[in-house]
C-alpha cells in the first residue's frame, strides 16, 4: 500500500488571510514516480510543494510520506531534497562542500563523504568540478550540482522548484532530460513544479494541471493533451482551435496537428478558409487560416515543397472524433 | 545603428575643442582635489621629514617613539581598538535583528533612518547628551542609585574616562555599523537558509557553516573602517574629556592651537602617524570588500 | 515560535535602550534649568543668545555655500567621467576616499600650514580668506557623500542615453547638463546637499582651528561654561540633524529611475 501512496497529500488546502491559494487539493503517487505541478503563476503549485518542503503550514489537510504524517513537522526533520530556480548553491563553499553539505550536517565521516560526492560529480558529469567555486560555473552546472547536493543525502523525495526556468533556452532542454534520466537511474519520487507545459508533457509521469489552486485534470501527458477534462486544461496545454459555432455547435474544440490541407483516411468534414498567416518554424510549418468568423491555427510538417500563400483559398480536412467537447 | 556620440577614443582622434570641454568639466574637480586634499597632505607628509634646520631628516618621526607619544597612540589605538569591537558586534546583532530576526518591516527603516542620524550625531552635542545621561548628576546615575542603589561612581565609573569615552563612541559606531552591514545580510538570499533546511541542518549549523563565513569578510572590512572612524575622530573627545584623555587627535589639537609641542615638524610627524594607522585600516577594508564582492559575482 | 522571536526582539530592546535612554536623558536634564519643576528656560535662554543666533547663522550660511560650491565642483566632474572619461573613474573614487581616510584635523593642520600668511596663496591671512577655508574644507568632509548621491543619480536615469538623444536634437553640452540632466539628478543633489548641510552644522575641528565664529565651537564653548543649555542644544542639534535626515529619506521617494543598463 505504501508503495502506491507514496506522496499523500490529502484536502491540502492555504490561505492568506482571506484569499485561498490552494482549496483541498489531494492526490496520490507511487514510489519513483516522476510528477509534475503544471500551471499558471499563482495556481499554487509552488506554494504546494513549499508546504510538501515544509516552508510553508497548511492551513487544512495532511502530507504524507512513505507512510509517516510530515505536515507539521520542521524542513530539516523531513529528509527530503530540493532543488530551487535560483540554484541556491552556498557561494562560500566549494563544489565538493556544497555536495558534501546535506552529510556533513548528517554526521558522517570524512571519507565516506569524500566517496558519496565523487559518485555524485560522475553522475551529473562534472567530475572534475569539486575544488570549483559556484561563481565560476555557468547557471547550468550550477544547476547540476544543486542536483547532486540534493540528492546525495539520499532523501525520500526530490522536490524541484522551476529549477530550468532561469536557463537559456537550449540548456533547459538538455538540462531536463538529464535530470530525468538520474531521476530514472535512481529511483527517487520526484515532484516538479513548472509553468512551462512542454517541459511538463515532454519528462513526466503524470501531471497535475492546476488553476487557481484546484486541481483542473490529473492524468499521464497523453491524456491531458489528448482527453483534457477541463476547459482550462485544454486551452492551458498546447495550442487549441475553437471551431465555428454555426457548423459543429458551442465550445468545439481541435488542436492544430489534427487539422489538414489534404484528406486522410479518417477525416470526414471539410472547411473553406483563406489563408492569413504563415509561420516557418524549421520542422513545423504554422498556418492561420480564418473560416467563417473564427481564425485556425494549422499545423503540418514541413513538407519540402511550396507553402500555401497569404490570401490563397484552402480546403482543411478533419476526423470528427478528434473534436473536443470543452467542459467548464 | 552605431552609436556616434559618446565615443572613448584617444584624444588624438577627437577635435581639440571637443577635448577642452569635457576636460573643463572635471577642472573644477581636479584643481580643488589639488588645492585642499593632496596638497596640503602631501605637504604635512614631507614637513615630516624636515627638521628644525629646514634640512631633510628622520629626527621628527624618531621624535614619534616619546613615552609621552606614545603613550597617546597607545590610547587612541585602545579606544578606536574598542569602541570598533563592540561596536561591530553590537551593531552586526541589532542588523541581524532586525533583517532577519522576522520582526515587523516598520522597525527596519525605523532603524534604518536612525542609524543614518546617528553616525552623524558625533562630537560636541553627543558629549552633551552622555554627561546628562552617566555624568554625576546624569538621569541614569540618578536613578541607578535612587531605584537601584547602585552609585556607579562609587564603584569607579566615570564617563570623563577611557571607558566612558568607548561608550560614548558607541553611538555612531553601532549605527555605522548597522549600514554598512546590511547590504551584506540582505545579500545572504533566503534561498540558502532554505536549501541548508532541506539538507538537515539547524539554524545554528547553517549560520556555523554558510551565514558568518559569507559575513565575515563584510564584518572584518567594515570594522577596519570603526577602527579607522574612531581613530581620527576629535570634538567628542575634546569635549568630553578633554585633555585629560590624551589621545593622538587631542595632543596634534594642542599642537595646532598653541604649539604644545614646540616643534612644528613633530606635529607633522604625529600627523603623518595618523595618516599611516586610517590608511592602513582603509586598505585593509577595501581589500577584505574586493574578495567579498568576488562570491556575490 | 515564541523562542525563535525573543533573541531579536531584546536585542532590539537592548539597542533602543542604548540610543534612545541619552536622548532622554538630555531631554530632561534641558528641562531642569528653573529650580523645582520642568521648563523650557533653558531653550529661551538659548534662542535668546546673541551667540546662537550668530553662530547657527554663520554656520547656516557657510553650510549653503558648501553646498554650491560642491555641486559645481562634483556634478560636472561625474557627469564627464561618467560620459566621456570611464577610465578616470577610479582616480575619482579614490580622492573621494580620501576624506574617509585622512581625518578632518589633520586636514585642517595642512590648510594652515600650507596657506598661511606667507604663503603663496595666504587664505588664512584674512577673515574672508579664511572663509573660504573653512567652505573648501567643508566641501572636502562632505565630497564622498556628494559624490555618491550624484553618482547614484546619474547612474538611476542613464544619463548616456539621455546625452544622445539631447544632441540628436541638437543641444550643446551646457544645454544638456542644465536643462536634462540637473533636473533630473535633483533629487540626488538634495539628498547630498542636506547631508552637507548636517555635517557644516555641528562642525567642531576645522572650525574651530581655523577660528571661525562657527556653531560647533560655539557649542563646545557653552559647554564649558553653562550648566543647562548644553542639554538644550544637543537636542536642538539632533533636531536638526533629524531634520536634514528625514529630508533625505523623504526625496529618495521622488527619485526619478529609467529603466536600467548594465553599467
Amino acid at each position: 500500500m505504501s508503495d502506491q501512496h507514496f506522496l499523500h497529500v490529502e484536502s491540502l488546502t492555504k490561505h492568506y488571510g482571506t484569499n485561498a491559494v490552494v482549496k483541498g487539493v489531494s492526490f496520490d503517487f507511487s514510489k519513483g514516480e516522476f510528477i509534475s505541478l503544471l500551471g499558471p503563476s499563482g495556481c499554487g503549485k509552488t506554494t504546494i510543494l513549499r508546504m510538501i518542503a515544509g516552508f510553508e503550514i497548511p492551513s487544512a489537510g495532511t502530507i504524507q510520506v512513505d507512510g509517516e504524517d510530515i505536515t507539521v513537522l520542521r524542513p530539516n526533520q523531513r529528509r527530503l531534497g530540493m532543488v530551487f530556480q535560483a540554484y541556491a548553491l552556498f557561494p562560500n563553499l566549494t563544489v565538493g562542500d556544497n555536495i558534501g553539505f546535506g552529510l556533513k550536517v548528517a554526521g558522517l565521516g570524512r571519507e565516506e563523504r569524500r566517496a558519496r560526492v565523487e559518485e555524485m560529480l560522475k553522475l551529473i558529469g562534472l567530475p572534475d568540478f569539486e575544488k570549483r567555486f559556484p561563481y565560476e560555473m555557468s547557471g547550468g552546472q550550477q544547476q547540476r550540482v544543486a542536483l547532486a547536493r540534493a540528492i546525495a543525502p539520499r532523501p525520500r523525495l526530490l522536490l524541484l522548484d522551476e529549477p530550468l526556468s532561469a536557463l537559456d533556452a537550449k540548456i533547459r532542454v538538455s538540462l531536463r532530460e538529464e535530470i530525468r534520466a538520474i531521476q530514472r537511474e535512481l529511483g527517487i519520487t520526484t515532484v516538479f513544479v513548472t509553468h512551462d507545459q512542454e517541459e511538463a508533457l515532454s519528462i513526466s509521469d503524470r501531471i497535475v494541471v492546476m488553476n487557481a489552486g484546484n486541481i483542473e485534470q490529473l492524468g499521464t501527458p497523453h491524456d491531458i493533451y489528448n482527453r483534457p477534462a477541463t476547459r482550462f486544461a485544454a486551452t492551458f496545454v498546447g495550442h487549441l482551435n475553437t471551431l465555428p459555432a454555426a457548423s459543429f455547435g458551442p465550445d468545439r474544440a481541435i488542436r492544430p496537428e489534427l487539422i489538414s490541407l489534404t484528406q486522410r483516411p479518417d477525416t470526414d468534414t471539410t472547411l473553406s478558409g483563406i489563408v492569413s498567416d504563415i509561420g516557418f518554424m524549421g520542422s513545423v510549418l504554422r498556418l492561420k487560416v480564418d473560416v467563417a468568423d473564427v481564425r485556425l491555427s494549422i499545423d503540418t510538417f514541413n513538407a519540402n515543397s511550396t507553402p500555401p500563400q497569404r490570401g490563397d483559398a484552402v480546403t482543411l480536412h478533419l476526423a470528427s472524433r478528434d473534436v473536443l467537447a470543452l467542459g467548464a | 545603428m552605431t552609436n556616434t556620440a559618446a565615443p572613448v577614443a584617444a584624444p588624438s582622434v577627437r577635435s581639440p575643442r571637443r577635448l577642452s570641454f569635457e576636460w573643463l568639466g572635471v577642472a573644477p574637480f581636479v584643481i580643488f582635489a589639488v588645492m585642499f586634499l593632496i596638497l596640503p597632505t602631501l605637504y604635512l607628509v614631507g614637513a615630516a621629514f624636515i627638521g628644525r634646520d629646514g634640512q631633510l631628516t628622520l629626527e621628527n618621526i624618531a621624535g614619534l617613539f616619546t613615552d609621552q607619544i606614545l603613550a597617546a597612540y597607545w590610547i587612541s589605538i585602545r579606544i578606536s581598538g574598542a569602541s570598533a569591537l563592540l561596536g561591530a558586534i553590537a551593531g552586526l546583532a541589532i542588523a541581524l535583528a532586525i533583517i532577519r530576526g522576522r520582526l515587523p518591516d516598520s522597525l527596519r527603516s525605523t532603524v534604518m533612518t536612525f542609524s543614518g542620524v546617528a553616525s552623524n550625531f558625533a562630537g560636541v552635542p553627543l558629549a552633551f547628551a552622555f554627561i546628562s545621561t552617566l555624568g554625576r548628576l546624569g538621569l541614569v546615575t540618578i536613578i541607578l542609585k535612587a531605584v537601584f542603589d547602585i552609585d556607579i561612581y562609587r564603584a569607579g565609573f566615570n564617563v570623563l574616562s577611557f571607558w566612558g569615552l568607548t561608550l560614548t563612541y558607541l553611538y555612531f559606531q553601532i549605527p555605522l555599523m548597522i549600514l554598512m552591514i546590511a547590504p551584506a545580510i540582505d545579500g545572504l538570499k533566503k534561498e540558502w537558509s532554505e536549501a541548508s533546511q532541506t539538507l538537515g541542518a539547524s539554524a545554528l549549523q547553517f549560520w556555523l557553516y554558510v551565514g558568518f563565513p559569507i559575513l565575515w569578510p563584510s564584518f572584518l572590512g567594515t570594522l577596519s573602517l570603526l577602527f579607522a572612524n574612531a581613530f581620527g575622530a576629535i570634538a567628542t573627545a575634546y569635549a568630553l574629556t578633554g585633555s585629560s584623555l590624551n589621545i593622538v587627535p587631542i595632543l596634534l589639537y594642542a599642537q595646532i592651537r598653541g604649539d604644545a609641542l614646540q616643534n612644528p615638524g613633530l606635529g607633522a610627524a604625529l600627523a603623518l602617524g595618523m595618516i599611516a594607522i586610517t590608511a592602513l585600516a582603509n586598505i585593509i577594508y577595501l581589500v577584505i570588500s574586493a574578495r567579498a564582492e568576488r562570491w556575490m559575482r | 515560535m515564541k523562542p525563535r522571536k525573543f533573541w531579536p526582539w531584546l536585542v532590539f530592546t537592548l539597542g533602543a535602550a542604548y540610543f534612545l535612554v541619552p536622548l532622554i536623558a538630555t531631554f530632561e536634564f534641558s528641562l531642569k534649568m528653573r529650580r523645582g519643576y520642568y521648563s523650557f528656560d533653558s531653550y529661551a535662554s538659548v534662542f535668546s543668545d546673541p551667540a546662537f543666533q550668530a553662530t547657527f547663522a554663520y554656520s547656516a550660511l557657510i553650510g549653503v555655500f558648501a553646498i554650491v560650491v560642491g555641486i559645481v565642483v562634483v556634478v560636472p566632474a561625474v557627469y564627464f567621467v561618467r560620459l566621456r572619461l570611464p577610465h578616470l573613474r577610479p582616480l575619482m573614487e579614490f580622492i573621494t576616499l580620501l576624506p574617509l581616510i585622512i581625518p578632518a584635523i589633520v586636514l585642517v593642520y595642512g590648510y594652515i600650514r600650507l596657506y598661511n600668511s606667507s604663503s603663496i596663496v595666504p587664505f588664512t591671512g584674512s577673515a574672508l580668506g579664511t572663509d573660504i577655508l573653512l567652505i573648501c574644507g567643508y566641501v572636502t568632509l562632505a565630497m564622498p557623500y556628494m559624490y555618491r548621491a550624484v553618482d547614484t543619480g546619474m547612474r538611476a536615469i542613464d544619463i548616456k542615453t539621455l546625452t544622445e538623444a539631447a544632441q540628436i536634437m541638437g543641444a550643446d553640452t551646457l544645454r544638456i547638463i542644465t536643462s536634462i540632466i540637473l533636473p533630473n539628478i535633483l533629487v540626488a543633489v538634495l539628498s547630498g546637499a542636506f547631508l552637507t548641510f548636517a555635517i557644516v552644522i555641528g562642525e567642531f575641528t576645522i572650525a574651530s582651528l581655523l577660528n571661525r565664529p562657527a556653531f560647533g565651537p560655539y557649542l563646545q564653548n557653552v559647554g564649558a561654561n553653562r550648566a543647562y543649555e548644553p542639554s538644550a542644544l544637543a537636542i536642538i542639534s539632533f533636531i536638526v540633524t533629524w531634520g536634514a535626515m528625514g529630508m533625505i529619506q523623504l526625496l529618495a521617494r521622488f527619485a526619478p529611475r529609467s529603466a536600467p543598463r548594465t553599467d
